[in-house]
């Protein structure tokens, strides 16, 4: 009997999870694959015909080619940003947990405030503007650094604090202290924390929509999810073609996800509590 | 944030190195954890971060082209609550975020109960449940505008197969936000789950047998070892959709751009408003608004939070 009920539960859960999350995804492939007229119906009928190829290539020729450009345009970015949080969050976080003090506190104090303090908008643009970094590759970057910072500064501050101290000691004995105890020594380390700094931030440099709207406008140098936002207004018919790009667009967190599941929850639930 | 490294490395060093070889090398090249370590994250935070928010006092208090700014005094704060618009998004926010926040809480809270037990599907669910939080936001948002259609989406086509007749989900003043406000939940409640099955794995087993051993169900197993020894990881949920919520904009702006009407704009999308419609000062002063609300609450809710925390 209890058995019984146990498996009665186990169906259930499983219905109520096909349902609520797996429909809307199967929604999404569905209507990327079907062809105009039948996808502008909007239903979860099974596709008539399978135009996958011709659905590809028109998103991929759309505007002259937007799309592979913003990939090209998300790609450095990500990579931009996420290569300078690591270096420069962990030489911070390694430095935050080791010296106490003053500076320390007032470092602490600061993490928190970009933590919990939402960026002022227009005053940015105008720093960028100043700086001749507005609407450019290079200060969108440098926009996401500081703004995903303190999340990974904290990240690299927990871990540093596992790794002894008695090495940074031994290390300087042998004469090493500052940018090489840092580099030939503890960088190695903190290999772990740096795989989840990598994805954690990268998904969420991918992801974001918000701050390349404001300091990458334009439909020169978009970024992906700014080719979806763009897309929506200009594709109210071809819905297909809409969700064709929906579908290419989650594919790179797809992966991230296929491959990293555990890394990426073991670091946005550390990030959470730390935080 | 500059180094204090040249200032404070002391001139008599070189002449004790006599006296001991360790030390004086050590103190030759500085202190071995030299601040300039924070000096190229703290250039990109200062400039980018720190500077905006603090200019952002003074502008809000302009009418400004980004060029330049005529001092205005409170005129946009004044206006900013004079108009009935831009109230409703002060109202908004609020709602928003005390709505997603705390659906987050108590789903997430029984999303882990369920994906902590020895459920066979266990793994697939919590994967399920967790995927959409790595989707893009504009991607979940269009999808559910489409899904949420009066007549053709696939809610209420759901619904009216069971006699239902479905509002119009985001064309509906009543219903608009918090229409958005169930997506965000689905679309952010993987992240609670995973820090409440976090919090939940680490209490230790005995409390539980302790509880068998004075013949407790499974009501009581929950109300008196998961409920209190989960409060981190509530604590935390709470902080982090709050926050979240406060600043929401994306999935807001992809599903209703603040319509029908002005009835779902919050604070961030207002801004973005203001600053296409190229009132500088205005926008500003919205990011102002915002900065002093988050602040307001975030910051006693995190002491009162904690302040609860007692360690079992």
């Amino acid at each position: 009997m209890r058995a019984l009920r146990r498996s009665g539960a186990e169906v259930a859960a499983f219905v109520v999870a096909v349902v609520v999350f797996i429909v809307p995804f199967s929604f999404m492939v569905l209507t990327a694959v079907k062809d105009e007229l039948q996808s502008a119906e909007l239903d979860f009928a099974w596709p008539a015909s399978w135009p996958i190829v011709e659905n590809f290539v028109a998103v991929i020729e759309a505007r002259d080619y937007v799309l592979l450009r913003a990939f090209v345009n998300s790609t450095v970015l990500t990579v931009g940003a996420v290569a300078l949080l690591v270096v420069f969050c962990s030489m911070a976080g390694f430095v935050l947990q080791r010296r106490k003090g003053r500076m320390g506190t007032t470092v602490n104090f600061l993490v928190l405030t970009g933590l919990i303090i939402p960026p002022a908008i227009v005053p940015t643009i105008w720093v960028l503007q100043g700086l001749g970094l507005f609407k450019t590759l290079p200060g969108l970057i440098l926009v996401e650094v500081a703004f995903h910072m303190s999340y990974s500064v904290l990240l690299f501050r927990a871990f540093v604090a596992a790794v002894p101290r008695e090495l940074d000691e031994a290390a300087m004995i042998d004469g090493c202290t500052g940018f090489r105890l840092f580099f030939q020594v503890i960088f190695p380390l903190l290999r772990p924390v740096t795989i989840t700094v990598v994805l954690t931030t990268s998904v969420a440099v991918f992801n974001d929509f918000v701050n390349p709207l404001y300091f990458l406008p334009g439909d020169e140098n978009a970024t992906v999810q700014l080719t979806l936002y763009n897309f929506q207004s200009q594709y109210s018919t071809q819905w297909n073609l809409l969700f064709m790009d929906i579908v290419l667009i989650t594919i790179p967190p797809l992966l991230a996800f296929v491959f990293f599941n555990r890394k990426i929850v073991a670091g946005m639930t550390a990030g959470a509590i730390k935080g | 944030m500059t180094s204090s490294r040249p200032s404070t490395a002391t001139p008599p060093e070189p002449r004790t190195a006599a006296a001991g070889r360790r030390t004086p090398r050590r103190k030759g090249r500085g202190n071995p954890y030299p601040y300039v370590f924070y000096l190229p994250a703290g250039i990109i935070y200062t400039v980018v971060f720190l500077v905006p928010t603090i200019m952002a006092f003074y502008f809000s208090m302009t009418r400004w082209t980004l060029f330049d700014s005529t001092f205005v005094g409170l005129e946009n704060f004044t206006d900013f609550f004079a108009e009935q618009n831009l109230r409703i998004g002060f109202q908004n926010t609020l709602i928003y975020a005390v709505s997603t926040s705390g659906l987050k809480v108590v789903l997430g809270m029984a999303l882990g109960v369920l994906l902590t037990s020895r459920l066979k599907l266990r793994g697939f669910l919590r994967s399920v449940v967790f995927f959409p939080v790595l989707v893009s936001t504009v991607a979940v948002g269009i999808t559910f505008s489409v899904l949420l259609k009066p007549d053709t989406g696939l809610v209420n086509k759901a619904l009216a197969l069971v006699g239902v007749s479905g509002p119009d989900w985001l064309g509906d003043a009543n219903t608009a936000l918090l229409s958005v406000a169930i997506v965000d939940v689905w679309k952010g409640v993987g992240l609670a789950t995973v820090i409440y099955i976090a919090g939940m794995m680490s209490i230790p087993r005995d409390y539980y047998q302790a509880v068998a051993v004075d013949g407790g169900g499974a009501w009581h197993r929950f109300r008196y070892v998961t409920l209190p020894l989960s409060w981190p990881a509530t604590n935390s949920v709470i902080i982090l959709s709050f926050i979240g919520g406060l600043r929401s904009f994306d999935l807001i702006w992809t599903m209703t751009r603040g319509g029908p009407g002005f009835t779902s704009d919050v604070i961030a999308s207002i801004i973005y408003k203001q600053y296409q419609a190229g009132f500088f000062g205005l926008s500003t002063a919205g990011n102002v608004i915002l900065f002093i609300v988050v602040t307001a609450l975030v910051v006693p809710l995190t002491r009162f939070l904690s302040a609860r925390e007692v360690p079992a």
